[in-house]
Parts: C-alpha cells; sequence; structure tokens
C-alpha cells in the first residue's frame, strides 16, 4: 500500500497528465484483501492443491450446465409422458427410440410415425453433403487467392471475414430482404428478362438459399484457418520446385495440397460439425418452411421440446442422443485422420 | 495513363502482371461484392421511406420526393416535372389523381389547375438519407431496453469468462495435481457437445435453479468455454515456473502469484479471449432464446428475431434495427481485426 501511494503524490504534484492510476491502486488493495481472505485456505490445503481452488468454478459451471444435462438427456430419452421433471417421468426404456423408428419403409418419411424426424434427418442430411463440400472448395480458393503476393490482401481478408462476425438473426434478415418478391436479387432478375421467383416459398429455392447464406457467413472462417495452413508452408520448397522446372499445376499436387492435408482434416471435420447442428440461421431465415422444406435435426428436437403443442420430451431427447451419437462418430474420426497424418509425415 | 497501368500491374516482387493474377483480382473483387453488397444494400435500403422501399424495381440509392407548400393546401405537395403540350418541361405540383389523370398547379400561380395525362410527369427527387425508420423503429422496438440486456449480457458474462477461464488455466499450467490430466480432457472433450444436443436438460436445469426469465441465466452457463481454458493454458505455459518460484520464495500466496503476474502476463490471452467472448456473446441466440421468453428481458438478437415475427410487412423498421443491430460488432471489428484474425487463425476454434 505504501508504494502505491507515491505515483498519487508525484502526479498531484506535477501538472503533467500522468495519470495516478486509481485502478491500479485498487488493484492492489483488492489483491491484498483477497492475500488476506484466501490464506487460511492456502495454510490448509498447501500450494499444490490450491490448484483444485482455481479450478473449481470452471468445473462447477461445467458440471452443472453441461454434465448434468448431458446425463439427465439420457434419462429423458428413455422415459416417458409430457412432465418436464424426471422424478415425474415413468421409465419406458427405449420406446421413444422405437417410436423415432417405426417406419415401414425408410426411404420414404411418409411411411413413418415420426415422419417430421425424418424429413428432418432426410434434409439434414442433403445440406451437410452439400454445404460442407461447396464450402470447402470455395474457402480453399479464396485461401489459395489470398495467398498469393497481391495487393491490398489485408483488405481482401477482411472482406472475406466480415460476414463470420454477423449474427444468425442479422445474416437471415440481410438475405430475406434481398430474396423477398421485390427485392434486389429479383429486380436483377426482371431487368435480365425473367420473371420473379419467390424464392423463400418455394421448398427447392429456399433449401438452396440456406445452403448459400450458411456459405456466405461462415466461409470466412474456413479461409482464414486454411490461410494460415498455406503460410506455414516453407516457400523453399516452391523455390526448389521452380528450379527443378516444376510447373504451377504441379507443384500445387505434390507440395501444396499433401502439406495442407493436416489443416483441411481440422476444416473438414470443424465444418462437418456445424452443419450437423445448423439451426441458429434457419429459424429467423425460414423457420424450418415452406412446410418443413428447411427442417433440419436440431430444429426438429427445438420444434418437439419447446414449441409444439404437446410438449414432447422423450422423443426430442431421443432425437438429440442420436445426434450426439452422429457428432462423436465425426470428431472420433477426426482425431483418428489427424493421427494417422501425423504418422504418416 | 502510362504510369497508371504500370502502377495497377504493378505486383509485389515479380514483375508484370500474369493471367493468374488478373484471375485472381477478378475473383477477388467479385468475392468482395458478394460479401460486402449485401450489407451495403442493407444499409442503403434503412434509409428509405416506406413507398421507396415498395417500389420495384428498386433504386440503389435512397430517394425522396421534393414537396412544396402550397398556400390554400393543408399538406405539402408531391413536385413533379410535367412535359407540356408543346414540349416545354414545367415544375407542378400535384393536387389530386383521378385514373390517369392528375390535376396540377403551378406553385407560383395556384389559382389555375391544369390537367394532365399521369404518363406526362416524372416525380422530381432527390437523395436524402432519412433517419426516420431509426427514430420510429427505436420507439416501437423497445430499441434501449434490448440493448441495454445486451450490453449487461455481453459486459459480465466476458468478466466472468475471462476470471473463471484464466484461473482454470491458471491451474492446469502450473500445477501437478491429481486428476490435472482428467479435468483437462473433459474440459476439452466439451467442445464437442453443443448445447444444441442438450436443450431440454439445459432448460430443466436452469428452471430448477430459478434461472428461468433471468439474465443471470444466459450469463453464467456460458462462462467455462473450453476455448478460453485451451487458448489461455497453452498461452500460460509459455510463462516460466521460476518466475512463480521466486516469487513463493519472496511470501506470495497463489493468489497474489495469479493476480499479479500470471494474469498481467497473459494479456495478450486475454484479450484475445475478450474479443472472442464479445463476439460470441453480443451475437448469441439460441441461449438466450430459450431462458428468455418476457420480452422485456430479450436481448437484440432475439427481440430481432421476434420483432421480424411480428412485423412481417414493416421491412422499414426492420432494416434500420438490423443495421443498429450489427453496428456494435462492426465497429469492433474495424479496430480489433488483426487480433481478431491472428486469434482465429492461431487457436483454429470459434
Amino acid at each position: 500500500m505504501n508504494r502505491t501511494a507515491a505515483p498519487l503524490e508525484k502526479s498531484t504534484a506535477s501538472p503533467t497528465p500522468q495519470s495516478p492510476n486509481f485502478i491500479q491502486i485498487l488493484f492492489n488493495g483488492f489483491v491484498d484483501l483477497i492475500d488476506r481472505l484466501m490464506a487460511p485456505l492456502q495454510n490448509l490445503l498447501g500450494v499444490q492443491r490450491m490448484a483444485y481452488i482455481f479450478v473449481l468454478p470452471n468445473l462447477l459451471i461445467f458440471g452443472i450446465f453441461i454434465i448434468l444435462p448431458m446425463i439427465l438427456n439420457l434419462s429423458y430419452a428413455f422415459t416417458g409422458s409430457t412432465q418436464l421433471f424426471p422424478a415425474d417421468r415413468p421409465f419406458i426404456g427405449a420406446d421413444n427410440f422405437a417410436r423415432l423408428f417405426e417406419c415401414s419403409n425408410f426411404l420414404d418419411p411418409n411411411t413413418c410415425r415420426e415422419d417430421v424426424f425424418w424429413r428432418a434427418v432426410f434434409n439434414s442430411t442433403i445440406f451437410v453433403i452439400v454445404q460442407v463440400s461447396f464450402m470447402v472448395v470455395m474457402a480453399l480458393t479464396t485461401a489459395l487467392a489470398l495467398n498469393r503476393k497481391i495487393m491490398l490482401r489485408a483488405f481482401f481478408r477482411s472482406v472475406f471475414f466480415y460476414p463470420v462476425l454477423l449474427s444468425p438473426v442479422v445474416v437471415a434478415l440481410i438475405w430475406k430482404w434481398i430474396l423477398q418478391q421485390d427485392g434486389l436479387l429479383n429486380a436483377v432478375i426482371v431487368s435480365l428478362g425473367g420473371t420473379r421467383v419467390p424464392f423463400l416459398l418455394n421448398a427447392e429455392w429456399a433449401r438452396v438459399w440456406v445452403i448459400l447464406i450458411s456459405v456466405w457467413a461462415q466461409m470466412g472462417f474456413f479461409t482464414l484457418i486454411l490461410l494460415a495452413g498455406l503460410q506455414a508452408i516453407p516457400s523453399e520448397l516452391y523455390e526448389a520446385a521452380s528450379m527443378d522446372g516444376a510447373s504451377a499445376w504441379a507443384s500445387f499436387r505434390n507440395i501444396t495440397l499433401p502439406l495442407l492435408m493436416p489443416t483441411m482434416t481440422v476444416v473438414l471435420v470443424l465444418a462437418l460439425i456445424r452443419a450437423v447442428q445448423v439451426f441458429d440461421q434457419v429459424v429467423p431465415f425460414t423457420n424450418g418452411g415452406p412446410g418443413t422444406a428447411t427442417t433440419y435435426m436440431v430444429q426438429y428436437i427445438y420444434n418437439t421440446g419447446f414449441t409444439n403443442q404437446t410438449r414432447e420430451y422423450g422423443i426430442a431427447a431421443a432425437a438429440s442422443v442420436l445426434m450426439a451419437l452422429i457428432l462423436f462418430t465425426l470428431t472420433f474420426a477426426q482425431l483418428r485422420l489427424t493421427r494417422a497424418g501425423q504418422n504418416e509425415s | 495513363m502510362n504510369t497508371i497501368a504500370q502502377y495497377l500491374t504493378r505486383t509485389r516482387g515479380r514483375t508484370r502482371l500474369s493471367l493468374t493474377d488478373v484471375i485472381t483480382y477478378l475473383y477477388l473483387t467479385f468475392g468482395t461484392i458478394v460479401m460486402f453488397g449485401p450489407v451495403l444494400w442493407l444499409v442503403l435500403s434503412s434509409f428509405k421511406s416506406t413507398q421507396q422501399l415498395v417500389r420495384f424495381p428498386p433504386t440503389i440509392l435512397p430517394y425522396r420526393q421534393e414537396t412544396v407548400t402550397v398556400e390554400g393546401y393543408d399538406t405539402p405537395l408531391d413536385l413533379y416535372a410535367v412535359t407540356m403540350e408543346d414540349g416545354t418541361v414545367r415544375q407542378l405540383a400535384q393536387v389530386r389523381r383521378v385514373g390517369i389523370e392528375a390535376q396540377m398547379i403551378d406553385p407560383t400561380n395556384p389559382e389555375e389547375i391544369i390537367r394532365v395525362n399521369i404518363n406526362q410527369r416524372q416525380p422530381i427527387e432527390s437523395v436524402v438519407f432519412s433517419f426516420d425508420n431509426y427514430v420510429t423503429g427505436v420507439q416501437q422496438f423497445n430499441f434501449w431496453q434490448y440493448l441495454w440486456n445486451s450490453v449487461v449480457v455481453t459486459a459480465l458474462a466476458t468478466i466472468l469468462t475471462l476470471i473463471v477461464n484464466s484461473m482454470a488455466a491458471f491451474a492446469l499450467s502450473k500445477y501437478q495435481f491429481r486428476g490435472r490430466n482428467a479435468i483437462f480432457l473433459v474440459t476439452i472433450s466439451t467442445l464437442m457437445i453443443p448445447l444444441s444436443v442438450i436443450l431440454i436438460p439445459v432448460f430443466l436445469v436452469i428452471t430448477e435453479i430459478g434461472w428461468s426469465n433471468n439474465l443471470i441465466g444466459v450469463i453464467v452457463p456460458g462462462a467455462a468455454t473450453p476455448t478460453g481454458v485451451f487458448l489461455l493454458r497453452q498461452y500460460m505455459l509459455t510463462i516460466p515456473d521460476e518466475l512463480l518460484d521466486s516469487a513463493r520464495i519472496d511470501g506470495a500466496s497463489e493468489w497474489r502469484i495469479y493476480l499479479q503476474i500470471i494474469l498481467p502476463l497473459a494479456r495478450p490471452a486475454l484479450a484475445v479471449l475478450a474479443i472472442f467472448s464479445i463476439m460470441w456473446r453480443w451475437n448469441d441466440f439460441l441461449w438466450p432464446l430459450i431462458v428468455l421468453r418476457r420480452s422485456e428481458l430479450f436481448t437484440l438478437q432475439v427481440g430481432l428475431n421476434s420483432f421480424q415475427g411480428e412485423l412481417q410487412t414493416q421491412w422499414n423498421l426492420i432494416l434500420a434495427m438490423t443495421v443498429l443491430t450489427l453496428l456494435p460488432i462492426t465497429a469492433v471489428f474495424a479496430f480489433l481485426q488483426k487480433y481478431i484474425t491472428t486469434g482465429i487463425a492461431t487457436t483454429g476454434m470459434k
């Protein structure tokens, strides 16, 4: 405390705006206070075991809001009725799962008892395949372009990254405005001699646009990761290749692609995991419609558990357990792939 | 002219602009239009009046029809440029329109009514950036309340995240204790458990604690971010242990070491996490959507979503409110984009 008083006197004496730094004084006082309060604890536990105290708040939040819900989720999945409290819910075994899988023909959702669930599964499958492949190709193209020696590189990089920062609601509204009947895109189409397209009222178009806007919104993030991967490739390799007379395509195939593979794996799996979970952007954009055209897995879970007339918590939880299984498989695949990649190199 | 061409074709390191460079620039320019154009269109549209917004095809800039106040008429009259029979163009104000005939007057001579075909008149417009949508929107949308909620959530959650995550990272990077690896593994593996998978039980837990319809319910649960713990731990591992040991010899307690040595040294990593946390929290949608049911507690994102549901057709207000919602995060990006991009490139996470 004595030390902190000194700069205060100095600054009041001199007219220069040397900050008295009240924050520093406050902070030091705060440290002293914590020090006093925690001293008995440290005497009791010893230095090394203080780590438990430091890690405790984080673990508590994890435990209460992630681990506990995970366990509860399993309990919901195996119990029935529309009661929210687990104690009120009778155990029904795997009935919820059986109901989800009650289908006379798995390729036709109309024959399933929970037809919306299967529609959501089909929608999600198509979304994941198309969105991830399109996005990875676009992100790689952009990263390659940004990795060249070009002017305004920092500017272009920020431009491609900017949409990542926008919230799902904002992204949805920006595009809804462009795609509406009298919107900018229809104006362009009409001026080129076409007729207006009801983009968000047509099931196929709505699916296409959900994919396009999610690529628009996320691409910059993956571009950035790929760009970091590209920049980590030593330039000597390219110099040596060009000295040996290798063509640009040959050095791309034999240097860039193999050395970028670990980064690509990370990007691919992160993109897959995100695509399986698509939800945030769709709610304000199409809210799953028209009909169920853009209802994906999470939307199904959300609707079943939160917005439908009868709250089928058990069905929703069973569906989310299935989704968790998919996500774990993907994560596990990533670990295996990255490890395999490390062994090779 | 020659120098401009030289300037444009100048490249870094190489002497000539190759075909690949041309394609690269074309691609990047096209990309700039696609990535930034929609946002620009939103901003331009937000300054248009309702009449302008329903106009098809739309104009790029916001226009407003010129009006004139004429004695004897209560409301200002719209001004038109009228092509007369003899080919001259006169500026006339429209009194009323009957079918295809418009009754116009000359503002300088309001007694005489001139009847013209509506095809002969063109509205006189000028570019005006009007803030009317913003003013009305802020009143109708309960904007200040939502903004306040968003700011409270973002600020408190970020502070809490920094404290809780840095404490855990300190323990995980600087101590040897039983269960350390297990705790680290559990922390990292929760990266893979998205909220969407545990929606229902989380809702139950929040309700049981009594945090449903409470901003605390939005702030606390997301504070233990695995990304944050990982990022800070990796950074703290680079702080030499000798520093801690010598502080201990000088009699510093573990809390003093954490507060006065570790935190100041980890400032760069804390800054990156702070920026991340602000981005996450400001844009968060799913969690507040579940926890908050009363509209006076909505954050901007949830408010905006419900606003667009209620007012399907009031695009003028929605556009203005969307711009206000994206403004703060754009400002953060403009000032801190270097930290954001390097932060993401190094951690590879969001």
